[in-house]
């Protein structure tokens, strides 16, 4: 994978611009994303803290081994914990159960304290590892992993015109808004503003709908008929297959920590 | 010149759009093997219109089309047509949709059913061939414009068509990425139809000029002195 693919403005990836390649670099792409799914699995279906103890050291593990930048990898993991805030704060007050204190007349349960908590790890095993291993292949890479992996084709090609055109479709956007800064155009709260943005948000969906025909006739005068090929040949080294050895086993581990 | 010779011809096209009304109004016209047809006409005159009925993007309100010895009405006709006749597009991005370069060129051989080393070889022939070697891991959409033109140009000769259709190739091209196109399309043994806006440009390069204006095709004078022949 050339450099500039990996860091292109729509990359998602979570390691340095420049960084050496890391142990899960190396491991084939849909390797990673057979064993993230697994692992997933493993750890939302767990309702055992020690399992999920486990689970979020995995993760920090496998983000250790990837070589994650902190920076990035903090920031994401946050934008997450924006989303879990609400419901860490609410769920004690909202499960039935013995109460462990009261604020403003309201009771919080223990339990509930409980399984937020057990949430809260869930999210973060999950979420550091899907950061690790498949938050460092380029989307184009993933794409043609997932196509491997026998991916419906229309959600394949609807992530790779995605990645594809995403970058497109947000130069419109800006050339739009400046223009419309360029007369003197400023968000305020009025009826004009509402207004200029519907606009704009409408235009965006108009230009990017005649885009997307202008694009199929460009595919059909190329012979375009229902059919991608791919090109990269994803092969299992020995390195694949010595990854697997351990994380297969420990998955098991973590599965079996359930039941005892 | 007789049916025969004409690569494609097309007689009484007519065309309309629900609000811009009438674009085409039975407009004659032939392509011959070795020309280079300069269209002009004034913006939203119909030029694309009229290239895009060439190769069926668009249904013909009435006319007929005959491109490669044969009659073309409907869209399974005009599948072999788009294999043989190299649209270039308007906007690059509108053509380059794959993420890479390489992948964008083959594209094309590909969906003739060659195979994959074969589609490859040919991509980098053709980017080769148009002094773009090296170009083929680069990302499209990171393309300067000069680049995504060379390189839509690749992904259109790539599929070895008889025949070239441009739409307004120098737009937006500074004089530098400009004059290596119309180098490059000097070069280029097919037929043409070129659509441009730009004088220097159709000067350059055209053998004859056809202007589409208030939905009739003219034939322009031949005569001017800075007209090249080919």
């Amino acid at each position: 994978m050339p450099q500039f693919l990996e860091h292109s403005g729509t990359s998602w990836k979570g390691q340095k611009v420049k960084h050496d390649q890391s142990l899960i670099d190396r491991l084939d792409p849909r390797l990673r994303v057979v064993l993230v799914t697994l692992f997933a699995f493993a750890t939302v279906l767990s309702h055992n803290f020690i399992v999920l103890t486990v689970a979020v050291i995995a993760g920090f593990l496998l983000a250790i081994l990837a070589q994650l930048n902190v920076k990035r990898t903090l920031r994401r993991v946050i934008a997450m914990d924006m989303f879990m805030i609400f419901l860490i704060i609410l769920l004690p007050f909202t499960t039935p159960g013995e109460t462990w204190f009261t604020l403003f007349g309201l009771s919080a349960s223990k339990d509930g304290f409980l399984h937020a908590l057990m949430i809260l790890l869930k999210a973060h095993a999950v979420v550091l590892s899907l950061l690790a291993l498949v938050g460092t292949i380029s989307a184009t890479t993933l794409g043609h992993a997932l196509a491997h992996l026998r991916v419906p084709d229309k959600l394949v090609h609807l992530m790779l015109f995605t990645v594809r055109y995403l970058e497109v479709i947000g130069q419109e956007y800006k050339r739009m808004r400046r223009a419309m800064q360029a007369r003197a155009f400023v968000l305020r709260t009025d009826m004009h503003t509402w207004r200029s943005i519907g606009y704009l948000i409408g235009m965006l969906l108009v230009h990017s709908l005649e885009r997307s025909e202008r694009i199929m006739d460009a595919m059909k005068c190329r012979g375009y008929k229902g059919q991608f090929y791919l090109f990269d040949d994803m092969r299992m080294g020995r390195e694949d297959y010595r990854f697997i050895a351990i994380f297969v086993p420990f998955l098991c581990i973590l599965t079996g920590l359930n039941f005892i | 010149m007789s049916e025969q010779n004409a690569i494609i011809k097309v007689t009484g096209l007519s065309y309309r759009y629900p609000r811009r009304g009438v674009v085409l109004d039975s407009v004659d016209f032939a392509l011959h093997a070795g020309e280079r047809v300069a269209l002009t006409g004034p913006n939203g005159a119909g030029k694309t219109t009229l290239l895009h009925l060439l190769v069926g993007l668009k249904k013909a309100k009435a006319g007929d089309i005959w491109a490669f010895g044969e009659s073309r009405s409907e869209e399974k006709q005009f599948i072999d047509v788009r294999a043989r006749a190299g649209f270039l597009f308007q906007d690059p991005d509108d053509q380059l949709f794959c993420p890479t370069v390489l992948e964008d060129v083959a594209f094309g051989p590909l969906n003739l059913g060659k195979s994959r080393e074969e589609a490859l070889k040919i991509a980098s022939e053709t980017l080769a061939s148009l002094g773009m070697e090296g170009f083929e891991e680069r990302i499209t959409h990171q393309l300067s414009g000069g680049e995504k033109r060379m390189i839509t140009l690749a992904s259109v000769l790539a599929m070895e068509p008889e025949v070239l259709l441009l739409d307004e190739p120098s737009n937006a091209l500074d004089s530098d990425a400009r004059q290596r196109l119309i180098d490059t399309l000097l070069g280029l043994p097919q037929a043409m139809i070129i659509i441009s806006h730009d004088p220097d440009f159709i000067a350059q390069l055209a053998t004859r000029e056809v202007r589409l204006e208030d939905a009739k095709l003219r034939a322009v004078n031949l005569t001017e002195p800075q007209r090249v022949t080919a």
